[in-house]
């Protein structure tokens, strides 16, 4: 019973370990996969903006039009980024006829393209998180948007509307956030890059690859998500430590009698400590695996809840990290208890009630 | 210096702090006993026997004089060395049975072994000895499952099972019935008889002391006579 209550205690945290991480992975990798379904091969965001943040200083829209008569440029397209439901879930308004030449059309699971100016498509994802069909009116950003399709997910946002609408609702006067470039010939995007950055007016926009970009969504990009994994892994070793600390004093206490018996059977210290240590061992074995189980819980869960804000993977590789991390608290939580079950005189636990 | 005795005690003392204040247990004990020899002791409560015990026992050092088991000087050794020499020189048998609740009594004899430094697995010899104490088929029965009398025959089964020189008996029979009584001490006695195993038994009870060769009595710490 101690034991059981134990592991489940151990077992939350490595849950609450496996679930951030593999969200945080989850939400990069659906990222990069939408950005590469965008079909574009060269990406020039705002000045001073981060990676992540959606809400940059904004890209006058001349530029569009500038970048399309570039050598090599076949097609540039610009798009507004906002953030729809909390940092993980983007909506984003694009130029239907561009946008769909660029990434060759959308896979439209039911309805169609835009036929209004308040017309949204959304993603399988975000569809069946919201329950929303086509021809549903859905409040979205502050305003209502009428659903004109469904599409598979995987093209650049699970949100998409025209991007007129939303510069006037936002007000932001015509501006865009991020301009995508396709080329003749993918082969030409490192010299275009080049050629571009050299254009004096283009100097402080940061222009990617989609290549480059993609492959720098990833959690050590991320500063918060890095330190904010590091805590709760942190709060999992002092929970383990706590737990089995606790766990293994009030086992030592109960078994008082027990261990004055194994030292009059000659047991050593060293005995009576790997006795408690392994214990400790497999209390931290037992609440990974546990925690493990969880979390495959936690992540049907979420599936089934919020698949497109919160789209979360299975982290395999985690589990060993987890794992020891958890078994290391275990085992230094059941050094204080191992040693006075260790020092116990003989004699006076032998006579403990 | 060995004689044949396998316990040689001069002048041993113990004393016992507790608090600011000393507690004296014994208080200067001689006592010699021969190899294959069963001693009664007999006394009062507080008499210093149990201490007596813990100490030929290596459980407790003793505070000054010098104690011989089984030609080691106990007196001399450290820490490491008693638990050393508790694995295979001396087995205890208590009046409360200290069986290990959760194993079965085939597991808690196996626990002493594994202890004691052999494999687990008793060697076949030791069948005959199961035999004598009567445990045979109740070995794979938790100590829940068992009287007192066969939990007690248990618990000399295991004290025995490292062939320890001496078992020391502390009021083995001290919470049984009669009947129970009588089988525990015919065992003890069968065990010196037949194999020379040597005893030392504590008890309350004459009757009791008479099943051992010769009966030591105690009385505030000290060793009163020898009969
Ligand atoms: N661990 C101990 N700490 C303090 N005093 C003890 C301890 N063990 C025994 N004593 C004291 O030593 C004396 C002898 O006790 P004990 O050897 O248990 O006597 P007996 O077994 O003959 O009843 C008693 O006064 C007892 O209170
Ligand atoms: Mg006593």
């Amino acid at each position: 019973m101690r034991s059981l209550l134990s592991i489940l205690l151990i077992g939350v945290p490595v849950t609450l370990i496996l679930c951030l991480v593999g969200l945080s992975r989850g939400f990069i990798e659906d990222s990069q996969k939408r950005a590469r379904g965008i079909g574009a091969d060269i990406l020039m965001r705002p000045k001073t903006s981060s990676l992540l943040s959606l809400n940059g200083a904004p890209i006058p829209s001349q530029m569009i039009a500038f970048l399309a008569k570039q050598p090599h440029v076949k097609l540039a397209t610009g798009v507004v980024n906002v953030a729809a439901e909390g940092v993980t879930l983007g909506a984003t308004g694009i130029n239907y006829e561009e946008f769909i030449r660029m990434c060759g059309g959308f896979q439209f699971r039911s309805g169609g393209g835009f036929q209004r100016p308040d017309d949204v498509i959304l993603d399988d994802y975000y569809a069946s998180q919201t329950k929303a069909k086509v021809g549903d009116t859905i409040t979205l950003l502050n305003g209502k948007w009428h659903v004109s399709g469904i599409m598979e997910s995987g093209k650049l946002a699970h949100i998409v509307m025209p991007v007129k609408t939303l510069q006037e609702r936002l007000g932001n006067g015509g501006n865009v956030n991020q301009i995508y470039l396709k080329l003749d010939d993918p082969a030409n995007t490192n010299p275009t890059i080049q050629y571009l950055t050299n254009i004096p007016g283009l100097a402080d926009y940061p222009i990617y690859s989609m290549e480059a970009f993609t492959s720098l969504l990833n959690v050590n990009n991320i500063p918060a998500l890095a330190g904010f994994i590091a805590v709760v892994m942190g709060i999992g070793v002092v929970i383990g430590f706590a737990v089995v600390c606790l766990s293994m004093y009030m086992a030592v206490l109960q078994r008082t009698r027990e261990i004055g018996i194994l030292k009059s059977l000659g047991a050593s210290k060293g005995f009576i400590l790997g006795i408690i240590l392994s214990e400790a061992f497999f209390l931290g074995l037992g609440g990974t695996i546990l925690g493990i189980i969880m979390s495959y819980g936690a992540a049907a869960l979420i599936h089934a809840l919020k698949p497109a804000s919160l789209p979360m993977i299975i982290v395999y590789d985690w589990w060993p990290i987890a794992g020891s991390i958890t078994i290391v608290g275990a085992l230094l939580g059941a050094l204080y208890p191992g040693l006075t079950a260790a020092a116990h005189d003989p004699i006076e636990a032998l006579s403990y009630e | 210096m060995s004689n044949g005795d396998i316990i040689q005690i001069r002048d041993l003392c113990k004393t016992y702090r507790v608090g600011k204040v000393d507690v004296p247990a014994l208080r200067g004990v001689d006592l010699d006993v021969r190899k294959g020899h069963f001693l009664s002791i007999i006394g009062p409560s507080g008499s210093g026997k149990s201490t007596l015990f813990h100490i030929i026992g290596g459980l407790t050092p003793p505070t000054s004089g010098k104690v011989v088991v089984d030609d080691k000087d106990l007196s001399a050794m450290t820490d490491p060395e008693r638990t050393r020499m508790r694995k295979r020189t001396v087995g205890f048998v208590f009046q409360k049975f200290n069986l290990l609740p959760n194993l079965t009594a085939r597991d808690n004899i196996a626990v002493a072994r594994y202890i004691g430094g052999s494999d687990a697995k008793p060697e076949p010899e030791f069948e005959e000895v199961l035999r004598l104490l009567g445990i045979k088929d109740r070995l794979d029965h938790k100590p829940n499952a068992l009287s007192g009398g066969e939990q007690q025959r248990v618990a000399i089964a295991r004290a025995i099972v490292n062939h320890p020189a001496i078992l020391l008996a502390d009021e083995p029979t001290g919470n049984l019935d009669t009947g129970n009584s009588k089988t525990v001490l015919e065992v003890l006695r069968d065990l010196n008889r037949r194999l020379g195993q040597t005893i030392l038994m504590i008890t309350h009870n004459p009757e009791a002391a008479a099943y051992g060769d010769s009966t030591v009595h105690m009385r505030d710490g000290r060793i009163a006579n020898r009969t």
